[in-house]
């Protein structure tokens, strides 16, 4: 209710006080509204970081269905008097629930005699060889244009987008696992713990991380796991820190020592009395944390390095056009793709940051 | 009363502050000693835990990659002779702790050894390259700072104007521009290709560039070459330095002695320039310590992708062959650079503001 006065500020009511129609406050103005509905309404009001969030929202929505925007097999498929659902049976086949029948068996959909069809709109995986059609130009048989393989870059880009943020997410969830964990014992306990972790951070910080990076997925085995694993080993400390600098506020407030006096236990008081009132900033860090997980994965990936050479991503397209210079699709789509969502992380990120922190403006 | 209050309020001599500023760099390198070891320790262990056995790796480099699976029964035993030989003049037959205290010594000597690829001393190869990367990133700090310091200041004396909007906008959007990608498009666009040739594709100079030149085509050469690895290691710099310039000065701009510089009747530009801009530059130094660790590793695109025989090539080249010796030396000395960096502006910023010095002190 109170909320809504202040979008109505065209009928000034005689209670409602002029400040507000200025500026809403930076503070939660209700007492029963809780802080991420706050975060939310906030939010909203900045249409830049909104685009963002909408942009990330469309990414996730291309990944979850790629497998129905580009895809070899048909939606529907009529053959020999049957009826046939490719693409759902390919899940069933993949969890093991069904199998194909033997006419369907290793067969080249496009190519079925005497078959009616209704193909994704983009009718190609991004692992179909093609050797008879390499750099292609865009057109309407390839949308975005092939590679040297032959391989659809559509598809590539939208089956990409896949690794792309499951690296992000993934390798986020474990920086911020390690991150929170160390950061929180640093500004929990403080003295030696501290002086401890906070040497950590500095050798991390002395590290030159994106060669330890290739140094680590050069050695092992090219997985995507492991890259998750090692992007997000060495992303941690922003979040420890963030987490850190925060417990050692909220460890000096009264309800933390009231907690404490009342014999509950440390760990109790850390994640369940500290912990959810210090993730605020840490949500911030953590949004623009993908946005640096893909960045890198990007770059990796661009040296060839980490993620298994077969596999098509942003970057393996892109790396293409440093060696094939006259295929200019290879170059502007997948590096646009990683920029835009890039772009949308920053903006969701920043925006957040204006809600939380108001006094934390700029870039880092 | 007074008299007992006066000190803390008075400024510190000039034999005081420089104590002080000792006090607090010793501080300082005795907390950097436990650092190195940690980052010693964490190249030495990736270097002795990845899979492998050195020697053998040695060996399969000197036999130029076929290992030891291909050659016959009788070879295959003398060249376990020499492995165990080489094992034992290198410390590796020894229980790893007594190999990383070796391995220590020897960096200090600047002995990194010899490189699996083609047995050149490691410290040599590092040596040769150093040069070419020092240049870019030079440059590239320079170009920065240069830019993200006027606009920044702009920004801030002009916030929320069209010319702020639209700074932050375009410092946003080249924040999120991969350079992978940037430098592609270079490539592909203005390089050469089916383009435009505005650059070269790589490489340092021409292939006919020789010292006979007369000095002035020289340096318009070498600078058409460094042109667009410079600024395509800059340009994200200088994005996220600007924002931090602004917000900084706003940070200046909003304290007392401003507004007192302002009511003495000083014009602005003085106010600004004078007033503001040196206390706004403090934090721009701390910085400069979180540019230098990105040094090797961020150079490894741009080098590669340029052709660039510099420390990020090397880099490169040796993860991809395996070449442990120069891949663990080039790990330790970027990560000494680092330190050194961290040190130095933590000293520059002892000095700037005193104020560091004397309140750590006490910690």
């Amino acid at each position: 209710m109170q909320t809504e006065s202040v979008t109505t500020v065209n009928h000034p009511s005689p209670s409602s006080s002029p400040t507000r129609e200025v500026k809403p406050s930076l503070v939660p103005a209700v007492a029963n509204e809780g802080l991420w509905s706050y975060v939310w309404k906030q939010f909203k009001r900045n249409p830049v970081a909104l685009s963002g969030l909408y942009v990330v929202f469309i990414l996730l929505l291309m990944a979850l269905l790629a497998d129905f925007l580009a895809n070899d097999k048909p939606y529907y498929l009529q053959y020999r008097g049957n009826t046939y659902f490719p693409v759902f049976r390919s899940y069933l086949v993949g969890a093991g629930l069904a199998q194909w029948p033997a006419e369907l068996v290793n067969v080249d959909f496009k190519r079925l005699e005497g078959a009616k069809a209704v193909f994704p709109p983009i009718p190609y995986r991004p692992s179909d060889i093609d050797l008879s059609a390499p750099y292609e130009t865009p057109s309407t048989a390839h949308w975005l244009g092939t590679d040297k393989l032959g391989r659809d870059v559509m598809a590539g880009m939208i089956h990409g987008s896949r690794i792309s943020l499951s690296i992000g997410f993934v390798a986020v969830g474990i920086a911020v696992i390690i991150g929170v964990i160390f950061g929180a014992l640093a500004g929990y306990f403080g003295a030696w713990v501290d002086l401890v972790i906070s040497r950590i951070f500095e050798i991390e910080l002395a590290i030159p991380t994106f060669f330890l990076l290739i140094t680590v997925a050069a050695l092992l085995p090219p997985s995507i796991f492991l890259t998750m694993a090692i992007i997000g080993a060495t992303s941690w400390v922003g979040i420890a820190r963030f987490t850190r600098n925060e417990f050692l506020k909220i460890r000096n407030l009264d309800y933390v020592t009231a907690a404490i006096a009342l014999g509950v236990s440390n760990r109790k008081v850390m994640f369940q009395h500290i912990l959810p009132n210090a993730l605020a900033p840490v949500i911030v860090s953590v949004v623009l944390g993908i946005a640096g997980a893909i960045l890198v994965e990007s770059s990796l990936s661009f040296l060839g390095i980490g993620v298994p050479a077969e596999l098509v991503t942003w970057g393996s397209i892109l790396h293409e056009a440093s060696s094939a210079t006259f295929a200019w699709w290879l170059a502007v789509f997948p590096g646009a793709a990683i920029f835009i969502t890039v772009l949308a992380y920053y903006l969701v990120g920043e925006g957040l940051r204006e809600v939380l922190d108001p006094r934390l403006r700029g870039l880092r | 009363m007074g008299a007992k209050g006066r000190p803390a309020i008075r400024a510190a001599s000039g034999e005081e502050l420089s104590r002080a500023v000792l006090a607090y760099a010793m501080q300082r390198l005795l907390l950097l000693i436990p650092t190195f070891i940690g980052v010693s320790l964490i190249a030495f262990l990736i270097m002795r835990l990845a899979p492998g056995d050195p020697a053998e790796l040695r060996a399969a480099g000197g036999l130029g990659g076929a290992g030891g699976a291909g050659i016959s029964l009788q070879k295959r035993g003398v060249l376990d002779q020499a492995l165990a030989q080489w094992r034992a003049q290198y410390g590796l037959d020894r229980p790893l702790h007594v190999q990383y205290v070796l391995w220590l010594k020897n960096l200090f000597a600047l002995d990194f050894g010899q490189s699996f690829k083609d047995n050149q001393s490691v410290w040599n190869k590092i040596r040769e390259r150093l040069p070419v990367t020092i240049k870019l990133n030079l440059l590239s700090i320079l170009l920065v700072y240069s830019i993200a310091i006027p606009l920044g200041i702009y920004s801030a004396t002009h916030p929320n104007s069209f010319g702020d909007k639209t700074t932050t906008l375009a410092a946003f959007i080249l924040f999120a521009v991969p350079v992978v990608w940037a430098a592609t498009m270079a490539i592909v666009f203005i390089c050469g290709g089916d383009f435009l040739y505005l650059f070269p594709p790589g490489g340092l100079s021409s292939i006919d560039y020789s010292s006979d030149w007369p000095l002035w085509e020289r340096v318009e050469d070498q600078a058409w070459h460094l042109f667009l690895p410079v600024v395509l290691l800059s340009y994200d710099g200088f994005a996220g330095l600007s924002r931090y310039m602004r917000a900084s000065m706003l940070e200046v701009l909003g304290q007392d002695y401003v507004q007192v510089a302002r009511a003495k009747g000083l014009p602005e530009r003085v106010v600004i320039l004078k007033h503001v801009l040196r206390n706004s530059l403090i934090p721009l130094v701390t910085i400069l310590a979180s540019i230098l660790p990105g040094i090797v590793g961020g150079s490894v695109i741009i080098e590669t992708i340029f052709s660039i025989p510099g420390l990020g090539q090397l880099g490169y080249e040796s993860v991809l062959a395996r070449d442990y010796p120069t891949v663990m030396a080039l790990f330790t000395v970027s990560a000494v650079l680092t330190l050194i960096g961290i040190l130095i502006s933590d000293l520059l910023l002892s000095v700037v503001d005193p104020r560091i010095a004397f309140g750590r002190r006490g910690q």
